[in-house]
């Protein structure tokens, strides 16, 4: 009887450690898939030049936002520290993203998406600028230089998305990651510092259901995936400028 | 009648110069403050905003810019086209120039978010810009039109002459086209990205730099007591009417085809007929008041040789011209931008609607600052140096004929 209780012990003990064993194959499954979906933004090394080997992009299902995107504005508002400007009148204020409504005028149907920087691949705001100070990166990223920017805001009067702002006044307070200054233009910048970091841009992470970040570059990559399945519209597309963020839903 | 030789003298001391000069700085004092009130506090003084980037300060410093490349041409049909009758009008037409340009770039270059980082802009270049081929241009300008007064006041530079007006012709034609072209590459907003920006902006610049020339080569005349005869001023008069059909005729053309196509439907319908404020300027400012009453002036029978209407017809010209950059900058960009064709589309940032500007006071300010840099430029160019004949009288130029 002993003898058999003490079977019965190493019997659960084993079950037990098989048990363990699964959860832990599946939960280590589980996070290496995690692993190789951040992966796909690899922190950049600081000595390492950026490449054109990959271009970052994202794809924004608008039917999943439930806010219209609203979260994703907030987050980005939140990162980057625009819009609080205290002497600018609403229409001077900064707007790096906003939550625009689109009404069909024939059809009436009606959705609401975030509209911010949408990195064209060939972006207007970069063939205007007069001294280069508004500039794509190898890896697709539209941005400013505000070291070399002059302010004369040609680029916001090329940007077919009003997605960039001049600085209407002296700012304080702001975000080490993200410096801002009166008298230069500014952008969403695809959260770079986060990217080159390896970490997912603050509005992706504020929608992580809606919202697939990666490298537009490689074929199997989680987004280029969901493109190819579910498409990916472009806001203008019209104007060919081959944008980043694209929209699924509009 | 023996004729009489053309002799260029410099202005006479006066009471009338300085007082002149005092009212003149007392706007460039003006300018200067506001450079400085807005480079202190920032932009958001100004009416600009992030909506319509471009205001009042662009529509003083573009018809400048415009009026100086016009004012260079009656220096050039002297020496490009041989017409005798303007040949003696060359060195104040290129003073003029630039002194013209100098006024429109000092107001450009202060409306700038960062006017400390000129010399950025000045090595810096995209020359996929049009904007850095501008700032290559107006300097080539500058130099040229300098280097064209100088074969026109030195005997020894003279064998240039010929080959320097040209130079500096052919530089304007670019320049303007550059000038045009900052709109018609524009393809994101619908009222400017068009190729006719360009000869439209090169016809106005011939209209707004006549004009310009007309009442500067009146007002030097008559307050330094020189005769200028009915000879000169009607063939300016003239000019003048041919280069404001000019502007009508590529006006025309421009919003009819506009009208006609479905994408740029919207927009000229905003400015020629729902635009408040624009369409106001646009047919009472650019077209009754800066084109018809100005062509009325000079071709009404009765007001022939009437050097009253003449100036008139230069001054409303002037006042048409801005009228008509006020139009295509700010009305362009109060037309809300076309995110999605065929839909309406809202938001809390100003998304669907048309964008609200009232320039401020400094903005004015500041623009006048330039136009006052560039007749103190002017003024103190006649007293200094021989810019000016003696007599521009019909006994004087008649033999030039």
């Amino acid at each position: 009887m002993n003898q058999n209780r003490v079977y019965e012990y190493r019997r659960n003990f084993i079950m037990s450690l098989g048990g363990v064993a699964a959860v832990g194959v599946i939960g280590s499954g589980f996070v290496l898939q995690t692993a190789s979906a951040a992966g796909e933004i690899a922190a950049k090394p600081a000595d390492q030049p950026v490449t054109n080997a990959k271009r970052w992009g994202m794809l924004i299902d608008v039917t999943k936002l439930t806010d219209g995107g609203a979260a994703m504005v907030a987050a980005c508002k939140q990162e980057h520290g625009w819009g609080d400007e205290m002497h600018s009148a609403d229409a001077q204020k900064a707007h790096w993203s906003r939550v625009v409504k689109v009404t069909d005028k024939l059809t009436q149907n009606s959705f609401s998406l975030p509209v911010m920087c949408q990195h064209c691949e060939k972006p207007p705001c970069v063939d205007v600028c007069p001294t280069g100070a508004s500039m794509k990166r190898a890896d697709g990223i539209v941005q400013v230089n505000k070291h070399i920017c002059i302010g004369c805001r040609y680029c916001m009067m090329a940007c077919p998305y009003k997605a960039r702002s001049f600085v209407h006044e002296p700012l304080q307070d702001q975000k080490p990651h993200s410096p801002r200054g009166m008298g230069t233009v500014e952008s969403c910048n695809m959260c770079v510092h986060r990217i080159d970091e390896g970490r997912l841009p603050a509005c992706v992470e504020a929608a992580p259901d809606a919202v697939i970040f990666g490298d537009l570059n490689d074929p199997n990559s989680a987004v280029s995936q969901a493109m190819k399945t579910v498409g990916g519209k472009q806001i203008r597309a019209d104007l060919g400028l081959n944008t980043g963020v694209r929209y699924h839903g509009i | 009648m023996a004729s009489q030789a053309i002799i260029f003298r410099e202005t006479r001391e006066s009471k009338g110069f300085y007082f002149l000069l005092v009212i003149l700085g007392a706007f460039l004092a003006l300018g200067a403050l506001a450079f400085f009130h807005a480079e202190h506090h920032g932009h958001y003084v100004t009416g600009m905003t992030n909506q319509v980037v471009w205001g009042l300060p662009h529509v003083f410093a573009i018809g400048l810019i415009v009026a100086a490349s016009g004012a260079l041409n009656v220096g050039s049909i002297g020496t490009v086209f041989g017409k005798k009758i303007y040949q003696p009008m060359g060195r104040l037409s290129a003073l003029l120039a630039i002194s013209l340009l100098i006024g429109g770039l000092i107001v450009l270059v202060l409306d700038l978010g960062h006017p400390d980082r000129l010399i950025i802009a000045m090595t810096t270049y995209n020359f996929k810009s049009i904007f850095a081929w501008n700032i290559i241009l107006y300097n080539g300008f500058l130099a040229l039109s300098a280097v064209y007064i100088w074969t026109m006041m030195d005997r020894k530079a003279k064998p240039f002459y010929k080959l320097a007006g040209v130079a500096a012709f052919t530089w304007r034609l670019i320049l303007t086209t550059g000038t045009g072209s900052i709109f018609g590459f524009l393809v994101a907003r619908d009222f400017y990205n068009s190729a006719i920006m360009a000869p439209l902006f090169i016809v106005m610049s011939f209209a707004m730099g006549l004009a310009v020339f007309i009442l500067v080569l009146h007002f030097a005349y008559s307050w330094t007591g020189r005769p200028l005869g009915d000879a000169v001023m009607n063939r300016l008069r003239y000019l003048l009417a041919v280069f404001i059909g000019g502007v009508l005729l590529l006006e025309g053309a421009r919003h009819f085809t506009g009208l006609y196509i479905a994408q740029k439907a919207g927009v000229e319908n905003f400015i020629l007929f729902e635009g408040g404020i624009y369409t106001q300027l646009f047919w009472v400012g650019q077209i009754m008041l800066g084109s018809l009453l100005p062509l009325s002036l000079i071709f009404c029978r009765k007001l022939g040789s009437n050097r009253i209407a003449l100036l008139f017809a230069a001054f409303f010209t002037v006042l048409g011209g801005f009228a008509q950059l006020y139009v295509i900058l700010v009305g362009g960009q109060a037309y809300p931008l076309m995110l999605f064709p065929g839909a309406d589309v809202s938001s809390d940032y100003f998304d669907g609607v048309v964008n609200a500007y009232v320039p401020s006071v400094w903005e004015l300010m500041l623009g006048l600052g330039g136009v006052a840099l560039a007749l103190v430029m002017v003024t103190v160019g006649v007293k200094v140096l021989r810019f000016l004949p003696d007599s521009l009288s019909d006994a004087v130029v008649e033999p030039h004929n």
